[in-house]
């Protein structure tokens, strides 16, 4: 599982973890994390812009 | 030789204009030079760091030596623009003259200040940088009760993140309610509740207009007389857009530095991004109108002239004691609000005549819907 970090503001998007909160299970893979999907943080879309692995 | 192209600034503007060239080009000589440290920090988590417990050198994402080596370029830091010399593509700075082929202004925005009085006014603070942060909370050390300056967006986030990390919080607004014209009337009410249930005091419709340093702290006084002491004072009124070197060559300013549909300003060899940028009358000094800039900008500077679009872009206030979402309709839009409200959160709709929603306000629960409302809002350019 692998981590991916906003780099707008930071925020890290753990796979293994998900992000409950805002409807994406535990153990999503980053590949399968919805496209509309944006930052908790800082608002950022998944598509709009690259995490970087970390 | 001299470097292609220049950029002036490395907030998240000249950041992000650097990043998306490197993924167009890996070669064209790049320049940036910054006021700053020239580390790159996220700006929007100086008003939520506090309760997070973080330093000002925790905020910074990446060191300026790792920036420059990982985007392949100079960043000049701690060298302040003094001079635009568009006629010579040159500027002049307090570290030298430098020249361009193609210039990028990233100058961001300035705290507007009050025209306050008193003998305390050299105290108040404002946090536009991360200098300013380190200011403001070695300051906060000896400090619990805390008046801020502001009830708009940057207001109350720094007064949500006070109250979680302890102090006491007043909030002075000239404005009946928060958030300005960004939230209607119920769902400001809803807001304002779930603030102050926080603990977070407001103070509408009052204005500071002196600030007095006394024994045992600073004494603010109201147009009607009333006084309220604090021990730290919060500007936070909102920002104006860094326009004067370029004015003062004569390049077209009027609220921000006036650009075309491609971010040139009136010189094709001179272009703006950022808080600093007036496009089609639009000043948005927020995260993903920066995104959108800089990509279409990256594009255009490596000779794909290409135009900037604006979807609706709503914006996330972080005020964890009251999730919202906003997006107001475009300024001058004719419609009304329809508000609806609930026990957990008001859903707030702006609909013209036809009922064709134009913008939306969320507070509380209702935040969940954001996504959804967004993608039915007709894009802003
Ligand atoms: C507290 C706070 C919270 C925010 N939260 C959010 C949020 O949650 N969501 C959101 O979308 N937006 C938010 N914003 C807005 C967002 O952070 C800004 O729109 C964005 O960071 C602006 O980036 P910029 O690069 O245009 O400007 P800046 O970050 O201001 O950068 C300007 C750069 O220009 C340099 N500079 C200026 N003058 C000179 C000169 N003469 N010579 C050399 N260098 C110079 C400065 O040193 C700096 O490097 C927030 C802003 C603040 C202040
Ligand atoms: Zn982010």
């Amino acid at each position: 599982m692998k981590q991916y970090q906003c780099i707008v503001c930071g925020y890290i998007y753990d796979e293994t973890l998900g992000e409950p909160e805002h409807g994406i299970a535990p153990g999503t893979r980053w590949e399968d994390v919805p496209a509309d999907w944006c930052c908790p943080d800082c608002g950022v879309a998944k598509a709009d812009f690259e995490m970087m692995v970390i | 030789m001299s470097p292609a192209i220049v950029i002036l600034g490395s907030g998240l503007a000249g950041i992000s204009v650097a990043r998306e060239l490197r993924k167009l080009d890996k070669e064209v000589p790049l320049t940036i030079v910054t006021a700053d440290d020239g580390g790159f920090y996220s700006k929007p988590s100086l008003s939520n760091a506090l309760a997070a417990g973080k330093s000002a050198p925790q905020l910074v994402l990446t060191q300026r030596e790792a920036l420059a080596a990982q985007l392949n370029v100079e960043i000049r830091s701690h060298t302040r623009v003094t001079r635009l010399l568009p006629g010579e593509h040159a500027v002049e700075t307090d570290g030298g003259r430098l020249e361009y082929r193609r210039l990028v202004l990233a100058f961001g925005a300035q705290p507007i200040r009050l025209p306050i009085e008193g003998s305390g006014v050299g105290e108040i603070l404002s946090v536009n940088s991360l200098t300013d942060y380190a200011a403001f909370r070695a300051r906060l050390a000896g400090a619990k009760r805390v008046a801020i300056l502001g009830g708009g967006l940057i207001g109350c986030e720094f007064a949500n993140d006070l109250r979680i990390a302890g102090n006491d919080v007043e909030v002075f607004d000239l404005a009946p309610q928060a958030l300005g014209r960004l939230l209607p009337a119920q769902a400001a009410a809803f807001f304002r509740t779930r603030l102050e249930a926080a603990g977070v005091r407001f103070y509408f419709d009052t204005s500071i207009v002196r600030v007095e340093r006394s024994e045992d702290g600073l004494v603010l006084t109201d147009t009607q007389g009333k006084n309220f002491s604090a021990d730290l004072v919060l500007s936070a009124v909102g920002l104006k857009s860094e326009t004067e070197l370029a004015r003062a060559v004569g390049l077209k300013a009027n609220r921000g530095v006036v650009t075309d549909m491609l971010l040139a300003t009136s010189d094709p060899d001179v272009f703006a991004v950022g808080d600093c940028v007036e496009l089609q009358g639009l000043v948005l000094p927020f995260v993903l109108p920066i995104m959108q800039q800089a990509r279409a900008l990256a594009k255009t500077l490596t000779g794909t002239p290409t135009t900037v679009s604006y979807p609706a872009m709503p914006v996330v206030v972080k005020t964890p004691a009251c999730p919202t979402v906003v997006c107001p309709p475009p300024s001058g839009a004719v419609g009304t609000w329809c508000e609806e409200v609930e026990p957990a959160g008001v859903r707030a709709l702006f609909e013209d005549a036809d009922g064709k929603p134009l913008g939306f306000s969320l507070v509380g629960e209702a935040v969940k819907e954001k996504q959804a409302l967004a993608a039915q809002m007709p894009a802003w350019l």
